[in-house]
């Protein structure tokens, strides 16, 4: 999992803790219908100055319609969208203070870059001296400052998402708007991007709105994240709570690796939440404070890397602990994944650090093993 | 299977570029003849491209035929290329089956019923025959083949192209002029010159539509040929087979070209 981007500065930014700031972008109740599909469906969301936003989802979820109301190329079929509390309805995109950086990049292939970045410019009607001038900035703050005369398919894949990047902020928007902005790059690259994103929101202090279906990409770049599932917001959290603390299933399995034992809720005597897993033949104790009653259905999710495994049973097997057989070993260098069969036949994941460089592992193909967890390690969800 | 030449291979070439250009080799060939007659040659001369110097009926129907398909091309490129945009762009609007399929029917009406139809109309609406009935005329019969040509440009045009135009301020006008049209230029102008060309050969439509003072190259040279075909026919016809094998060869030297700075201008972009 990649690194959260929680720097000292952003610790202290949570503006969507408090109940007097005001939203600067505000989706109310907004409901948008393609005949008998409904792509956003009754949808409300808010979004603060400043903030680095990601819309979350498979593909059809409505992240992308919620985005293109926003810059103007869809409208609501009911509901409003307010953008620095002005009510966007019926305002067409070339007058809207909001930028977007496209998916497939959409660089002007007749023109050179310069031009391409100097484009929303001269819409303005700015004076030429001044085009001049902001268009050698974006270059510089892009580093693409000897390309300026190259045509788009005159250059690599990322020189044309950094023109790309660099002609939606030219014009200082309110907001910007980044459809799947890295979708085309390789792994290292997008890497890169990704941080350089993070350090030009901050510099800029502009709003990012972000529209992505990889899950890696939101949690590194965003403050906040909304999961999104069928034109409706699962969860709206940052990358840590919507990690360690999904609100259901489905973001729970959205979001990285996740083990889901399906059981009933019964009597906790420490307080905390008591699960019995009859399938896969282990009872869960949390400390957590669950909304349900004994005989309920509910689902106990642990990630992979909370889950210890041993070839040694623990001292109390009968509580967070449960028996199974290594059947696979999936090694990626740094951890190494163990796909564990149950008793029942399902299978759990546990990760283990591969903190030495010897190659023969102690546990290995077709032995038995015990699979433990803590306390807080995992979460009871009830949906 | 073999590759390469074999004599069946050989055979298959000769005899199919045979039957497209052996009866074209002779036209050429016979317009240098000394000969009056045609089918008798008597010895090289270019004497009759000489006379059609002189032969002010031949050079006036060639100006006139010129001038229709530059006008009418010029007309039906605007009109087809705004239907071409009506048919992608605007979705399902009410009609557009009916819309569609009329804007094609030029395509496989015959030429004779557009003909005929036409006249009826200019006579119904007491329209002097001449010039403009033509170029109304070939208008009609060349707008729908420049719809189809930048049809099939616009429906591969990345749309994101416009949005993005517009996300940046440009008004929708300014974004047709600036972005779209540019983009779609190469269909335009590939209608523009289908358009010119079957403007430039049209004997049926020309024939019902036109009136005294209009004749056309392709009428005036089948009149001519009522009467017995002289080597100055294959003059002029040489002649027009010159100018249209140069558009050709430039159109297509220019494409290449294109084609070997667009490789080597990706092989820059590759080397970063």
């Amino acid at each position: 999992m990649a690194g959260m981007a929680i720097g000292p500065i952003r610790r202290s930014f949570a503006p969507w803790n408090d109940p007097s700031a005001k939203a600067f972008i505000e989706f109310r109740n907004v409901t948008r219908s393609f005949g008998d599909f409904t792509a956003v469906d009754n949808l409300s969301l808010k979004i603060y100055e400043r903030e680095f936003f990601a819309l979350l989802g498979p593909s059809g979820c409505g992240k992308t319609t919620l985005m293109r109301m926003l810059a103007g190329f869809d409208a609501p079929t009911s509901g409003e969208v307010l953008l620095d509390g002005q009510n966007l309805a019926g305002i067409p995109p070339y007058k809207r203070p909001t930028n977007m950086m496209f998916q497939s990049y959409a660089l002007f292939p007749h023109m050179t870059v310069w031009d391409n970045i100097a484009f929303g410019l001269k819409q303005d009607g700015m004076p030429k001296a001044d085009i001049a001038k902001r268009v050698e900035e974006m270059l510089h703050l892009v580093k693409l400052e000897t390309f300026a005369k190259r045509k788009p398919h005159q250059l690599s894949g990322g020189q044309r998402q950094r023109v790309a990047l660099a002609r939606s902020l030219a014009k200082k928007p309110k907001v910007l708007l980044l459809d799947e902005p890295l979708g085309a790059l390789d792994k290292k690259l997008r890497e890169e991007t990704q941080f350089e994103l993070i350090d030009l929101q901050q510099r800029l202090g502009m709003t990012f709105l972000i529209v992505t279906h990889d899950q890696e990409e939101a949690m590194t770049v965003a403050d906040r994240i909304a999961v999104m599932n069928h034109g409706k917001i699962v969860q709206v959290a940052t990358p840590a709570e919507i990690y360690e603390q999904p609100n259901s299933r489905y973001v729970a399995d959205f979001i990285g690796e996740i083990n889901v034992l399906e059981g009933r809720v019964s009597a906790s005597p420490s307080g905390g939440a008591r699960l019995e897993c009859v399938a896969a033949g282990a009872t869960v104790e949390t400390r957590q404070q669950v909304d349900a009653k004994p005989g309920d259905q509910a689902w106990f999710a642990i990630r992979p890397e909370k889950v210890r495994i041993s070839r040694d049973a623990p001292a109390d097997p009968s509580v967070n602990a449960v028996p199974g057989e290594v059947w696979d070993i999936g090694y990626l260098g740094d951890v190494s994944i163990y796909h564990v069969r149950l008793a029942s036949g399902a299978t759990m994941k546990a990760t283990i650090t591969n903190t030495t460089r010897l190659v023969e592992r102690p546990i290995s193909w077709e032995d038995k093993v015990w699979m433990t967890w803590s306390v807080d390690g995992g979460i009871v969800l009830t949906k | 299977m073999r590759r390469g030449l074999t004599w069946f291979n050989a055979t298959s070439v000769a005899l199919g570029f045979a039957f497209l250009y052996l009866p074209i080799l002779l036209l050429v060939v016979y317009s240098f003849n000394e000969s009056k007659l045609v089918t008798v040659w008597t010895g090289f001369s270019f004497r009759w491209y000489g006379a059609l110097l002189n032969d002010k009926a031949m050079l006036d129907a060639a100006w006139v035929t010129l001038r229709v398909a530059f006008l009418s091309a010029t007309i039906a490129t605007v009109l087809g290329t705004l239907g071409a945009l009506a048919l992608v762009r605007f979705g399902r609007f009410l009609g557009r089956t009916v819309f569609s399929g009329m804007i094609y029917a030029p395509l496989v009406m015959p030429d004779v019923i557009t003909g005929l139809s036409l006249l009826l109309l200019f006579v119904s609406l007491d329209l002097d025959r001449g010039f403009w009935t033509l170029i109304l005329a070939h208008v009609t019969l060349t707008m729908c083949f420049v719809a189809v040509v930048v049809q099939s440009r616009l429906v591969t045009f990345d749309r994101s192209l416009e949005e993005a135009a517009l996300d940046l301020g440009a008004t929708p006008t300014k974004t047709f002029f600036v972005i779209t049209l540019p983009l779609i230029m190469p269909g335009v102008v590939a209608g523009w010159m289908l358009a010119f060309t079957l403007s430039l050969d049209d004997l049926v439509i020309a024939s019902f539509t036109t009136g005294p003072g209009a004749t056309t190259l392709p009428m005036k040279i089948f009149s001519q040929v009522k009467f017995g075909v002289t080597p100055e026919v294959n003059a002029i016809s040489t002649i027009l087979i010159l100018v249209v094998a140069t558009g050709v060869i430039v159109a297509s030297l220019i494409t290449k070209r294109r084609e070997v700075e667009r490789q080597k201008a990706e092989r820059l972009a590759l080397q970063g």
